[in-house]
């Protein structure tokens, strides 16, 4: 077990440096920065001097080195907007994208296991091919095309919910208001994850359903509800767990497009002025830590996978 | 002794019998059926599926054949300005007077074109890496598949936004990109399927007959890994259609005034448009929907039909 860990461990160290190579690329592909200071006003003496300054005459790959030590440092670098560090913009913005993403991810969960369930216990019957029906419709709609009802339907119709920031302006928010707030942005990117999540649980279960321990199980005659709920279900954490795994980059990605919608203050909004304004070493710095986060999350599922299914060794 | 013929004649006899009369009526059938007739005869069975083959058919073909069937230029005044549905159109204007029913013909032609071209270019890509590594493993399959994990571990529509950030957004640049984008999973799909049929004897058999690469890889590998390539290359581009609506949307895909599934409903971030002109923005939000979740479904019944081992 321990071996198997470390392996996969070891396997990941290769590609995270990979990743930093990737990103550092994309960064140089985007230009340089002396591009920014370049105007009429500035002499080419000064951008030179500016070009020592930050090491860019240097070889390629002395400044990736130099960029990689920094980096171990916690230094992502300065915006090239606001000149505060990325490092902390991206710290003032995590929380509230970590709090959408986990209710998020829980709700889908709680739509999705059990439908997933249901559907493959009653397969081939009427609810069946409603849950499964709506499961694409779930992972077709686009989501902003789906927040966009959901406003023009709870915000303007009804006048329920509020459809952008976090808190209400003007007031310090309090659980509720932000509650208010979340209800939108939750369902829109709960719903998309739960369409995919449904079809993968229902096959999960279905090809759970025909092992042979379970046909001994009902052979024994414990009854229906015993076989389901304390054999096949157990059994079928395995790919919940994997479900979670494939969700952590799908979250990152969906955040961005939803918390542009709803205007929600977190990391993807932050990405996106960012992305619009070509601020290079903030997209830098969010683009590396998710791949860092998705890489994690990888890792874990892969070591979960094997705790709870013993069987896994690594080829 | 006697019992025991006579056992053995009642025995061959009912194998006769049943052989002639039900069996081989079956097998018969099954046996003048050619592959692509199975794989319809399955096909037809998804009711859901055959409706929507027939949707994306005539979605198509109304995108294919747009300049005849648009009553009016997409890119011209032709009305009062955000003019609601009614005579002569046929879903209203929008804010500059452009005919909607024309534009949304327009728009569907540009969003299946990105989305064909960036599943084609994501399948070739993903099925080149995926032969090489299968085929070849040792290094070249080690380093192609850490590559794909790197590439997998950025989360997909924030590769795709920065890369639209760096490249001047347009049609072809969001072509590129999605298609540059996508294809690991179609490598690693491929990578599987030629792992296990390197192990198959037909190819052991191809390799002492010394017959060249080229032919083991081209003509033996790839046609019996081309069925779950479908499968795949259809969500694919479903997903590659929903992105590029979702880019275009947010103003980094193809840009105005060609219109896009996506830049369509832009307009629907002011408010007015939202709440007054519902004409605007909820056509090319269900067409998307619509031929989405259509090509699911056909993906969806495409793999049971091409799945050998399914039943039927």
């Amino acid at each position: 077990m321990s071996k198997y860990i470390l392996k996969r461990i070891l396997i990941a160290i290769p590609v995270l440096i990979g990743i930093t190579i990737i990103d550092y690329a994309i960064m140089c592909l985007a230009g340089s920065p002396l591009e920014m200071l370049k105007g009429p006003r500035v002499s080419e003496a000064a951008v030179e001097a500016k070009k020592i300054a930050l090491g860019l005459d240097k070889p390629f790959y002395i400044q990736y080195f130099v960029w990689l030590g920094q980096l171990l440092h916690g230094n992502l670098g300065y915006s090239v907007k606001s000149y505060q560090p990325v490092s902390e913009m991206i710290k003032s913005h995590l929380g509230p994208t970590l709090l959408l993403m986990g209710v998020s991810l829980i709700v889908s969960l709680i739509m999705a296991v059990p439908a997933g369930i249901y559907s493959a216990i009653h397969q081939y019957s009427k609810g069946d091919y409603t849950v499964v029906t709506l499961s694409f419709l779930g992972s077709s709609i686009p989501g902003f095309f789906l927040s966009l009802l959901l406003i023009y339907l709870f915000t303007i119709k009804l006048g329920w919910l509020p459809s952008s920031g976090m808190t209400t302006l003007g007031t310090d928010g309090g659980f509720l208001d932000v509650v208010k707030h979340m209800i939108m942005p939750v369902l829109v990117l709960a719903t998309s994850m739960a369409g995919s999540n449904i079809r993968y649980i229902r096959s999960a279960v279905l090809e759970i359903l025909q092992q042979d321990y379970l046909r001994t199980a009902r052979a024994k005659g414990i009854g229906r509800f015993k076989v389901i709920y304390k054999h096949a279900l157990r059994n079928a954490l395995v790919p919940i767990v994997t479900v979670i795994g494939m969700e952590i980059p799908m979250l990152f990605g969906g955040a961005v497009i939803i918390e542009q919608v709803f205007s929600w203050p977190g990391l993807g909004l932050m990405t996106m002025s960012a992305i619009i304004s070509r601020d290079y070493p903030v997209i830098m710095g969010v683009c590396l830590l998710s791949a860092i986060v998705v890489l994690i999350a990888n890792l874990i599922t892969d070591i979960l996978y094997a705790l709870v299914d013993p069987t896994i060794t690594f080829e | 002794m006697g019992k025991e013929k006579q056992i053995e004649k009642k025995f061959r006899k009912k194998k006769k019998y049943s052989v002639d009369t039900i069996d081989e009526g079956k097998k018969k059938d099954i046996v003048s059926e050619s592959y692509l007739q199975t794989v319809f005869r399955r096909f037809k069975r998804h009711k859901l599926a055959l409706i929507s083959l027939v949707i994306v058919v005539i979605l198509g073909l109304a995108a294919l054949f747009a300049p005849i069937i648009a009553p009016y230029d997409p890119n011209e005044m032709a009305g009062p300005f955000s003019g609601a549905p009614g005579k002569g159109f046929l879903l209203g204007t929008d804010q500059i007077g452009r005919d909607v029913f024309s534009r949304l013909l327009y728009a569907m032609r540009i969003s299946l074109l990105v989305g064909i071209m960036a599943t084609l270019i994501s399948t070739v890509i993903g099925v080149i890496l995926g032969l090489i590594a299968g085929y070849f493993g040792g290094v070249a399959d080690m380093l192609i598949m850490r590559f794909t994990d790197m590439v997998m571990s950025f989360p997909y529509i924030l590769l795709v936004l920065v890369a639209a950030a760096i490249f001047k957004p347009g049609l072809w640049s969001i072509i590129l990109i999605l298609g540059f984008v996508d294809w690991p999973g179609i490598a690693r799909l491929v990578r599987g399927n030629v792992l296990n049929l390197r192990e198959t004897n037909f190819i052991k058999g191809n390799l002492v007959a010394g017959m060249p690469l080229r032919h083991i890889l081209f003509s033996e590998i790839l046609p019996n890994t081309v069925a779950p390539i479908l499968v795949y290359a259809t969500s694919v581009l479903a997903l590659s259609m929903l992105d590029e609506a979702a880019l275009s949307f947010l103003g980094m895909g193809v840009q105005p005034p060609t219109a896009s599934l996506g830049n369509m409903l832009n307009g629907a971030e002011s408010l007015t448009v939202l709440t007054k002109q519902p004409w605007l923005w909820v056509p090319p939000g269900v067409v998307i929907v619509v031929l989405v979740m259509a090509i699911n479904f056909i993906g969806d019944a495409l793999r049971d039909a091409l799945d050998p081992n399914s039943k039927g």
